[in-house]
């Protein structure tokens, strides 16, 4: 008996290690952990493997820095080189990246040369490079804007712009800049809630650009209207919002970016948190996706953070996808240019990939490299092969390999069977090929009424010229035969009955 | 009662009536009129009418394209559903029964019951051919579809109010106040009725406390 049951357990314990080592080893996309998440069409988050990786992040000790960095807030790219703004220890740090994860400062500027009073920076808050070289910096303890070439001379300033429309008793605070091709600057000011300030190249001030127009409804006039005077001098003014960041992009148009806004307001699309402004500083931004542009949907108050996502940098890759950063969770967003969200990922804590107070965000080709100020660190993001696959079928798409487009989808929903883009991108493939049918399956399963529409008209268009036959017949058979018949019936019975065959 | 359902008399009035329904709701004054005072409706061909609706109901949502209904099923309850139709239902006949008895309301509870049941009838009448018809047009052309759900809502409105206005032998003006009364009448007796099971609930809990309090003691 005893050596029976020593038997058993042995005969178990081997069961045991067997299947322990024959256990199926799954490559770590990213699945288990929820690092990388979607929306579906019912709000319903859907995690996904990770569309970006973490290359490196990167400190002072990394770089080699004297000082740590301090409440960083500025981030600029260009070619392969990043302007860091250390705003807290008042110095621009250029560090150049020699590969995928190598990054050298190249120069530490705290003063520059020519003919000005202060020659060293003050909180400088933004810098932006142009392709001649010249940099424009926000110096905003200066209350000016700099403009230095590239040898750090002094060129010029832009100051206070002196119109009647800005109270002249405050301070210029000066927080986020873009230049244009021809030298024009865009500067986004604290307490201004006109717009930008746009200036012309010669340093004049030339007008506010992309004010977002002042909403209030009929129950705020209601309330108005009742108030006292007390009452109504305590109660919020209507004020246009101010915007946190700018970026310009390459088709020269500038996203904007505010965090003045209500879960409510975003709920109902009021809020506009991003916006894309076009010359006339008119919003033209593309809300074609399930859901507006306002990166969560849904927030719970769980862990200390609350309310909405904080939209507070934005930027835009060449091929149009943009990407927006949340400072409340750390929550990157990437969007195509028609609104839909491709990936969120991100949060918040001090592991690699996750951020504390993220200010500032970029691009440096398909890489992301975002800043994080109270980490005192940047954090460098390269795309996996999920990522490049939603790039390569989107840029496909565009070029109009439709064929190779839709293969590249089938390899993205091989990787994640939950992607809507996936399914919308195969079902739009197969669509230009004619297979409607096809098409019209995977459009149900993403409830995309818009495609399902298109592929269904066509489609029944095909089936009516293919069945005219048995359509003319069925009409026929219910319509037309019975009138026959009851037109031959009524002769018949009016010839029975006539009076004249009677006698 | 057998003996009844053998005759074949019972089944050519069970249809003579539930084919009154169509003329009901083409001529609601005179049709609703001749339901109650002429005998030409039946409780069997009420019930019909409210179970087509029920099932109406539910292929709408499992039949209708996507493109105008989208259902999601996670957070369907089928029983619920039908509730949902037939709570309303029973509770506005009891409620307006209760109510109109008082202020001189000729109607009786099957009476009621039968002239909101026929009141339906374009429920289903409109909504299955439109569910068909959801089927094989595009989302541009969907405005009709839209139309014609509401139109099936206003007519069975309309045909309530009429439906009313000849059981009780009412005016118009009395019969629209009846009938938002019957409203707040449904309101309080969902009221008693969860105050009822709250209490009941209550009371045998007390009991069973005891209950148990004393198997502790021994």
């Amino acid at each position: 008996m005893k050596q029976r049951v020593k038997r058993v357990f042995a005969l178990l314990l081997g069961i045991f290690i067997v299947s322990g080592t024959c256990m199926e080893v799954k490559a770590d996309d990213g699945m288990e952990v929820g690092y990388t998440y979607n929306y579906d069409y019912w709000y319903d988050v859907q995690y996904s493997p990770d569309a970006y990786k973490v290359a490196g992040v990167y400190t002072a000790v990394e770089l080699g820095l004297d000082k740590r960095f301090n409440s960083a807030e500025g981030l600029y790219v260009r070619d392969n080189m990043l302007y860091l703004c250390d705003t807290g220890n008042n110095r621009i740090i250029l560090i150049e990246r020699t590969d995928t994860d190598q990054f050298h400062v190249k120069q530490v500027v705290e003063e520059f040369k020519g003919n000005t009073d202060v020659k060293t920076f003050s909180s400088p808050t933004d810098i932006c490079v142009t392709p001649d070289g010249f940099y424009f910096i926000c110096d905003k303890g200066n209350h000016r804007i700099l403009k230095l070439d590239s040898e750090w001379n002094y060129v010029m300033e832009f100051l206070k712009p002196n119109d009647s429309t800005l109270d002249q008793a405050a301070d210029f605070l000066p927080d986020k800049l873009e230049v244009d091709d021809v030298g024009r600057v865009f500067c986004i000011a604290d307490n201004v809630n006109k717009g930008m300030i746009k200036y012309e190249a010669d340093g004049t001030f030339s007008g506010f650009y992309g004010a977002s127009e002042v909403k209030y409804d009929w129950t705020d006039y209601v309330w108005k209207k009742l108030a006292t005077k007390a009452q109504r001098s305590a109660m919020e003014s209507f004020v246009p919002t101010e915007y946190d960041n700018l970026y310009r992009d390459a088709e020269g148009f500038i996203f904007a970016c505010t965090t003045n806004v209500r879960g409510a307001d975003l709920d109902s699309g009021a809020d506009k948190p991003i916006r894309r402004l076009n010359m006339l500083g008119k919003n033209i931004l593309i809300e074609n996706g399930n859901f507006y542009i306002i990166g969560d949907l849904s927030w719970d108050n769980a862990g200390g953070y609350k309310g909405p996502s904080l939209i507070t940098d934005i930027t835009a890759l060449d091929s149009g996808i943009y990407f927006a950063l949340d400072k409340v969770r750390g929550h990157i967003f990437g969007y195509d240019e028609q609104g839909n969200l491709l990936y969120a990922f991100g949060g918040s804590g001090n592991m690699d990939g996750y951020f504390r107070l993220p200010t500032a965000l970029e691009h440096m080709g398909n890489d992301l490299i975002v800043l994080d100020s109270q980490d005192a660190s940047f954090t460098v993001f390269t795309p996996t092969e999920y990522g490049n696959l939603f790039y390569k079928a989107m840029a496909e798409y565009d070029a109009g390999d439709y064929l190779a487009s839709g293969a590249t989808w089938e390899q993205v929903k091989v990787l994640n069977g939950n992607s809507d883009m996936a399914y919308i991108g195969i079902g739009r493939a197969l669509m230009r090929q004619g297979k409607y049918e096809e098409a019209m399956e995977y459009f149900r399963l993403k409830w995309d009424t818009t495609h399902y529409s298109k592929a269904f008209k066509q489609y029944r268009k095909a089936w009516v010229e293919e069945h005219i036959g048995w359509i003319f017949l069925v009409v026929f058979l219910i319509f037309i035969l019975p009138m026959i018949v009851g037109r031959i019936k009524k002769i018949k019975y009016e010839i029975d009955t006539a009076q004249i065959f009677k006698d | 009662m057998l003996a009844l359902l053998k005759k074949k008399e019972t089944y050519i009035h069970y249809l003579e009536t539930l084919k009154y329904a169509l003329y009901v709701i083409t001529h609601p004054l005179d049709g609703f009129w001749d339901l109650t005072h002429e005998k030409r409706g039946s409780i069997a061909a009420a019930n019909t009418i409210v179970i087509l609706t029920l099932i109406t109901r539910v292929a709408k949502l499992q039949f209708t394209s996507f493109l105008f209904l989208q259902v999601y099923w996670e957070g369907i309850n089928i029983f619920l559903y039908i509730a949902s139709v037939l709570l309303p239902l029973a509770l506005f006949c009891v409620g307006n029964w209760g109510l109109t008895t008082l202020f001189d309301g000729k109607g009786r509870m099957s009476q009621i019951y039968m002239g909101t049941a026929y009141a339906l009838t374009p429920y289903p009448l409109i909504q299955i051919p439109m569910i068909i018809l959801s089927n094989v047009v595009t989302k541009e052309e969907g405005a009709f579809y839209v139309f014609a759900g509401s139109l099936s809502i206003i007519w069975a409105a309309m045909l309530i109010i009429s439906a009313m206005m000849q059981i009780h032998e009412y005016t118009l003006s009395k019969t629209l106040f009846f009938l938002v009364a019957s409203l707040f009448a449904m309101l309080v007796i969902v009221f008693i009725l969860l105050l009822f099971f709250s209490m009941i609930s209550q009371g045998i809990a007390y009991f069973v406390s005891i209950a148990k309090e004393i198997m502790f003691r021994m």
